[in-house]
Order: C-alpha cells, then structure tokens, then sequence
C-alpha cells in the first residue's frame, strides 16, 4: 500500500512528483472554490501558492490534508493513487499542514501539543528524551525553544515552530503551510524562509500560501496563481515577475495609484478628536504594557503606530476602545473624559473600533451576515423601535454593505464563518462605516491577512475617511502601508511611545532602528 | 504547648482528615471529569445515592461490596450523565442539575424504614428486616498503620483511619499520575481544551468523556459510601448537606490538581469539625444555623479570593461545559 512508499530511502527521482492533483473539483453551497485545479509539488522545492482572498488556496490544500474530500479529480503522491479521508491518513503520507490559524493547546506545554497522541509514545512517556528529541531537531533549525514552556506564552513565530515540530516528528517531509507570515514580524518572518530553505535543502517540499508578492518571489522556486477557483498561472519564479504576477492575481481589475496623489495633500488642521496623556496599561501578564502614553490624534490625519508586535501597540488601542481599564492617565475624546468608558458610550461619542482578527473578535461565526449587521444598529432607530428589531431595515443596510464594500457572498442569509478572511474584514469595515460617521477611527491591523486589492481597498477607505475629516489612528505590521499612509508615524517599544516622526522624514531605515532598539529620532541622526 | 493543646489539636487534624475525605473522594473524580471538559453538577445526588447504597448493601452483603456497589450505582449515573450530555449535548448544567434531584429524590425514597426494610429482605432474607428500619449500619473498621500511626499529631490523622480514606488518598495520587505522566492523561487534558483538536489527532473524544464522566461518577458514589459507612453510619434525609457542590468548588480551589485536592479536601474538612467544636455559648449557641453556614460562605470567599488572585483567569479547562459535535 502507500504507506509502504514512506520508507523507501533517498529522494524520489525527478520525474515522479512528490504531489500530483489532477482536476480538483470542490463545490460549497453557493461556490465553486476549486474548479478543475492541477498542482504538482516537487521534491526540494518551496512552491508559492499565491490568489486574492477566496480564489481557493486554502481549500485546495485542505483537499491534500485531508480534511475535504474532492468532488472530483485525483490526488497522486509519490506517483501512487491515494484517497484521503482525513489528515491522518495524510500525516501518514508525510503530508503536514499548518492552518492560517494555529491549532494548539496553549495552556499544554511545547512537547505536550508536540506528541499529541504520537504513534510510538508508550503508556507512561519518556519525556526528557521527548524533550532532548524536540531539542536535537529545534537546533537543526537555529530555533530557540524551552520544549517545557506552555505554548500560551509563545510568541506567534515560536508558535509556528511548534506546529512545524508537530509534523516534523511525524515525518512529513510535504509541508503546506497557509499563510505562515501573516502573523509574524518581519524578523520572524525572515528566520521561516532560511528554516524553510533549510528544509528544501533535506528535499522537503514546501507549498508557501501568501498574499505577499514580495515574499513569494524573495523565497520560492517555482509560482502558481489561482484565481477564482482556477489555476492561471504557474511557473519557476526566475521566470516571474512581479507586474506579471500581480496582474494576473486581480485580473482586469486595476491597482490604482489614483488613491495616492488624493493622499499627498496636506492633513486639514482640524481640532483634536482623540487626547491621550499619561497613559498606562497593564497587560495580560500583569505588567505595565503601555507606560506614560501621550498622544493627539487630529482630525482629518492619519496617525500610524508602528513597533514590532508585543511591544504595548494591541493594549494602547485596546484601551482607547474601552476593551481594557487604562491603571493611570487619561483620555479624552473630542473634549469629554472618556477614561475607563463602555465601547458603547465610546461608540455612542464617535469612535469606531476595527478590532483585529476580525473573524476572531468582530464578528460572530454562527449568526448570518445580517444579524452580524443588526449587531451593531439593532440598538438604535429606525432599526428597532422599542427593542423590537426591523429585520427589513436591517436587510437593507446589510445589502448595502455587502454591495459596497464588495463582500463575496451568495447572499446576506450565508453564515458570516463561511466567508473567507479578506470578506470578513471587508464586512466588519463595511458595517462600521456605514452604519456610522465616526470622528476617530482606530483600527487594528486592517490588512492584516487580506490580498493585495482588498487591502489596498482597505487603505483608500482609510484616506478617504480622512478626507471626510476623520481621525484615523492604525496599527500595522507592514511598514510599507504604514509609511504610505500615515501623516505622522508613532513608534512604540517597550511599552513607551519612543518617537513621533513626521511623513516628511520617515524612512524604514529610521523607523526599523527605533522600533528594534527604542532609540529616538534625535538619537539616530 | 500543653499536653491537652495538643491532643486538641491533633483531634481538629484527625476529624478534618475524615471529614475531609468525602469531599477528597469526590473532588478527585470531579477533576477527571472536568479535566476532560465534562462538568458534572450531579454529583451531589450521586453521592446521596452512593450513601443509601451503602446503608442497605453493607447491612445485606458488608462493607467491601457496600464499596463497590456504590462505585457501580455512581458510574451508572454517570452513564446517564455522559449519554445526555456528551452524546445528546445537552446543556451540562441542566442535565447535572437533574441528575441531583433524581439522586437526592430516589435515595430519599430508598432511605425509608419501609423500602429500605423491603429491599433488604429481597437483597438477603437472612437479615434481620428490623436492621433497617433502624437506619443504622456498622462503621467501617480503623485500620492502624502501626509504625507510622505512632507519630505525633499527624501519624494519629492520617494512619489511624479507616480503609477508604487511605484508597482516598491513593486515588488522588493515581489520578493525578494518570492526568499529568501518562498518555491517557495528556489525551484526556487535550479533549479538555480543544476537543477539536483532540479529535484531529485521532484521539477518540467520545470515549475519553464517557470514561471521564463515568469514573468521576464512580468515585462520587464511593465518596457517598463513605459519607455513610466511614463517616456517618446513620441514615437520615439529605444526609449530603451539599458536599457535592462544596466539592465542586474544592476542584477550582485545587486548579483541576487532584494533588492540590488534597490539601483543599482536608482544609474544608477543618472547617467543617470546627463548627462543632466552636464553644456552644453566646452568639453561637441562639443562631446555629450561622454557624452551619460556615463552610458555604468560607466557599464562596475563598472562590472570590482565588478568582481575585488569578485577576479573573482562573484557569479552567478551555474547554470545560462545552458539548462537541463533529460537524466544523
Ligand atoms: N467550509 C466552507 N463552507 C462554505 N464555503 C466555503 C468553505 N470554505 C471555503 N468556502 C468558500 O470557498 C471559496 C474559497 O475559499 P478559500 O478559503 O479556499 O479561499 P482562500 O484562497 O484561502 O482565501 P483567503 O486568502 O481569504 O484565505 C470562498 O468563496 C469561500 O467562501
Ligand atoms: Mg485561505
């Protein structure tokens, strides 16, 4: 049977691919998410897998995990016919993936998630030597990693290297790993790409899901572009290039600059909507995570924060949004103390708050897209009278939505879950925005995970807005959409708001120094 | 200290270590349970009826098979439990909460002179019949540990006992051992916090909960047993006084350790014998009912204290309360 191929020593020869899908077809109510797919992955290769939000990238590899079973087509590995019928039956053909989202134990430690009921573990482990085991293969990679310390208190690229153990322990040597840079910091990301060059060199063979055109090209060997469930494009990257390729992702559509010119124009001198001084907050491990915070946030500019994640960025806007009690200072919202307020009287005072991981924290998977709608509005007029909601009222404003803000979705009734990452975001902005005029608006991570037309969406509905004369005030990983973007730049680092930098002299140079080492900007000069 | 200052002292150790043991047996297996993300309310019925098992098989057949009988009637309880909660997903509370009032219900009818006499005389015909209606049964033995009993204070407590605090014991240190070094326990934690997960993995999480739920049940039954055969040996209604539910708290107190179980179980036993060694004069001696409050409100104090200690953390398995259906 199959399993016996895995222990056939030495690479495979050349010609028989390690993976071959042959017209994958996978259909969900509503759409088709694989439409006669073929992909072919390679011994020793790092293969991007590269499409907008919803062209079918996660699916197709969750066919090849086993966690799908195709409508049609069929799947060789190691050039033997195999039906999957679960990820076990996948592990076992060394195939591993990690998902977007990582699926961990956090209150188990690193070894714990690691041997998860692990074939060959004994009624009573040996867990030192599991551990040393852990050890022996973390250092094959560079990593450095307590196999004792709970997952909860990893950062998310150490996470990553424990899903990444918990398939090299079970000899995956096929490795899909869905967005893997999403959630980490440039630094992080770099030390992924030499761990997956690392292994391409052993033969693994990676398949590398991303949005990020730059990352595909710097990393991969060989592209593949899917579109709407389609394969459009698939060749060795040498012979890519970067015009071509995002053409071929958004199709017809265009990459405009026409946003950019509106951008230059300088910021209004409006009034300040958002006054924060001397503010601290604690964090979840019960230090101070934001210390002495002073800021001003005008009307009419965009205001960006950047810092490398862990450094007080998700609690100072936490507390802004009333999600957590500030210890000491005070902030003001356009002239009223709102310290320690409810989101709600915050909302109610004109702060909007895009959280991030919207499918985590800003929308509810199980209710319908409209009821995610009537979440927001259900409170107020002409959307209920008398706590008694109008759903036709809120239908409409959830059509609108979902129109103007391009939510792909069969219809407004689809469990708000069932979208993918990027329509998610697009329905939280879309339903914040248009159920409501803010003066300051705090978003999170906006683009954080979406392709490259939904976010470069995200970012002219961010500049329009604050030609509108609205106060933007935004966290991103991606310094590149914090410099385009922002008017002033804030660069937070161990807690302490280190620097204020104007869009005038803000280069990545600068910025990467102070982010890393706290300096500020005098100091760089 | 004084020659009677001390053996003051060690009868508070002795009395907390027995009175200690109910809630120890049952907090243990509460652990399991919980542990595997099952929560189980129904405990204090389960003891109820561990108890007047107990009461009518040690009259019938003896202690050893009072003991086992009463494990078995608990982990058919706990069948039930796992049936409508975990196969059923029903909400956990609910079904808890019913299987208490059909335990505290059903034992009390068991308990009657009349029943209790009926059912002996069918059970063993060789008993005499009025046994029962004198709601009486004989204490388990003390089984001395000779060499270690001799020491001061604690030998007296802890090995001067009877046999099920001493399986009490073992069973904490068992289960603690089967939780946190085996690969069951690892499995059991891990259905505990993501169920999902679990089951990705290949772990078998219906299984694992319906052992959980039934051995956490089992041993809610021996505790009842031991409420009455080791602790006291006659029958009265209610004879549980809400031990299941203060036992339901010791497992946050102990953070889901049947370790640290141990020390909670034996502390709220100090709590419990004091009130009856608290001076019968003054304050006391008009309100009696305040003072049998005492275990009750040191429970809700000490869960305020630890839910402020952990600033509103408390680390519960993720997972705990949560029925698991395969779909998504
Ligand atoms: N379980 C599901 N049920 C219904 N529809 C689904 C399901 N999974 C995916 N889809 C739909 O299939 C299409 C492809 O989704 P998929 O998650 O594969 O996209 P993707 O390329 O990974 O996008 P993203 O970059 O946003 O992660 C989308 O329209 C999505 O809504
Ligand atoms: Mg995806």
């Amino acid at each position: 049977m199959a399993e016996d191929l895995l222990e056939r020593p030495g690479p495979s020869p050349t010609s028989i691919p390690k993976v071959e899908m042959r017209g994958i077809v996978k259909r969900f109510p509503g759409v088709v998410a694989n439409d006669g797919v073929d992909f072919t992955i390679y011994a020793g290769e790092i293969h991007a897998l590269l499409g907008e939000n919803g062209a079918g990238k996660t699916t197709l590899m969750n066919i090849l995990y086993g966690i799908y079973t195709p409508d049609a087509g069929v799947i060789r590995v190691r050039g033997v016919p195999v039906r999957l019928r679960s990820p076990r039956d996948a592990i076992r053909l060394g195939i591993g993936m990690v998902h977007q989202d990582f699926r961990l134990i956090e209150a188990h430690t690193v070894v714990e998630n690691v041997f998860l009921n692990y074939d060959g573990l004994g009624f009573i482990p040996k867990w030192s030597a599991l551990e040393s085991r852990l050890e022996e293969i973390a250092s094959n990679y560079g990593w450095r990693l307590d196999p004792r310390a709970r997952v909860g208190d990893l950062s998310p690229g150490e996470k990553q290297q424990v899903e990444l153990l918990k398939l090299l322990v079970r000899g995956a040597d096929i490795l899909l790993l869905d967005e893997p840079t999403s959630v980490l910091t440039p630094i992080e990301t770099k030390m992924l790409f030499k761990t997956m060059r690392r292994m391409a060199e052993e033969g693994k063979s990676i398949v590398l899901i991303t949005h990020k055109l730059s990352e595909a090209m710097s990393v991969s060997d060989r592209v593949t572009l899917m579109r709407r469930g389609k394969i459009v494009l698939s060749k060795p990257t040498k012979e890519a290039t970067i015009e071509e390729l995002s053409t071929a992702m958004v199709g017809a559509q265009l990459i405009g600059d026409a946003g950019l010119e509106e951008r230059q124009s300088a910021p209004a001198d409006g009034a300040p909507t958002l006054q924060l001084s001397a503010l601290s907050v604690m964090g979840d491990e019960g230090v101070l995570a934001v210390k002495d915070a002073d800021l001003t946030v005008y009307r009419g500019e965009i205001v960006g924060v950047a810092g490398v994640s862990g450094n007080g960025q998700t609690e100072l806007v936490e507390a802004i949004a009333g999600l957590r009690k500030p210890v000491r200072g005070r902030i003001i919202l356009n002239g009223a103390d709102v310290t320690g307020a409810s989101p709600r009287r915050l909302m109610e005072l004109g702060l909007t708050y895009i959280p991030p991981e919207g499918k985590k924290w800003g929308i509810v998977p199980e209710l319908s897209i409209y009821e995610n709608v009537a979440l927001r509005v259900a409170r107020y007029a002409p959307y209920s009278r008398l706590g008694v909601i109008n759903w036709r009222k809120v239908a409409e404003v959830a059509e609108k939505v979902v129109s103007e803000f391009r939510v792909d979705t069969a219809s407004i009734k689809s469990r708000a879950g069932s979208l993918s990452g990027g329509n998610v975001q697009r329905l939280i902005l879309g339903r914040e925005l248009t159920t409501s005029k803010p003066s300051l608006l705090v978003a999170a991570y906006p683009t954080k995970g979406l392709d490259i037309a939904a976010s470069e969406q995200v970012r002219r509905i961010l500049s329009k807005l604050r030609s509108e004369g609205v106060g933007v005030l935004m966290l991103s990983e991606d310094l590149d959409e914090i410099l385009e973007l922002s008017d002033r730049i804030v660069v937070m680092y161990g807690g302490r708001i280190v620097g204020v930098v104007g869009r005038g002299e803000a280069t990545p140079e600068l910025l990467g120094v102070m982010m890393s080492r706290g300096v500020a900007a005098s100091a760089s000069a | 200290m004084t020659l009677e200052s001390l053996s003051f002292v060690e009868a508070i150790l002795t009395s907390a270590v027995s009175a200690g043991t109910i809630y120890l047996i049952a907090s243990v297996g509460e652990c399991v349970t919980e542990r595997a993300g099952v929560i189980n309310l129904g405990i204090e019925g389960i003891m109820a009826m561990g108890a007047v098992t107990s009461f009518i098989i040690t009259l019938a057949y003896g202690h050893l098979a009072a003991i086992l009988t009463a494990a078995l009637v608990g982990a058919v309880f706990g069948l039930l439990h796992a049936f409508l909660s975990v196969s059923l997903r029903l909400n956990q509370i609910v079904v808890g909460l019913a299987i208490t009032w059909l335990g505290l219900g059903l034992s009390a009818f068991m308990g009657t002179p009349e029943v209790a006499r009926d059912l002996l005389k069918s059970l063993n015909p060789a008993v005499p019949e009025y046994l029962a209606e004198l709601k009486q049964a004989p204490r388990l033995p003390e089984v001395r540990v000779e060499l270690i009993a001799g020491v001061p204070i604690v030998g007296r407590a802890l090995f001067s006992q009877n046999v099920l605090v001493y399986a009490g014991l073992a069973s904490a240190l068992l289960f603690w051992f089967i939780l946190f070094r085996t690969r069951w326990g690892l499995s059991l934690r891990s259905v505990g916090e993501n169920p999902a997960l679990a089951d990705t993995a290949g772990v078998n999480v219906f299984a694992v909960r319906y052992l959980a739920v039934i051995v956490g049940s089992a041993l809610a039954g021996v505790a009842g047993a031991y409420l009455f055969i080791g602790y006291q040996p006659f029958w009265v209604e209610n004879l549980t006084r809400s031990r299941g539910f203060i036992a339901l708290s010791l497992v946050i107190l102990s953070s889901w350790s049947p370790l640290r179980a141990i020390a909670a179980s034996f502390l709220f036993g100090g709590v419990e014998s004091l009130q009856f060694r608290i001076p019968l004069r003054g304050f006391g001696a008009e309100t009696p009912q305040l003072i049998m409050m005492l275990p009750y409100v040191i429970t809700i104090v000490t869960l305020v204290l630890i839910s402020l200690a952990s600033r509103g953390r408390i680390p519960a398995p993720a997972a705990l309360g949560k029925p698991y259906s395969r779909e998504e």
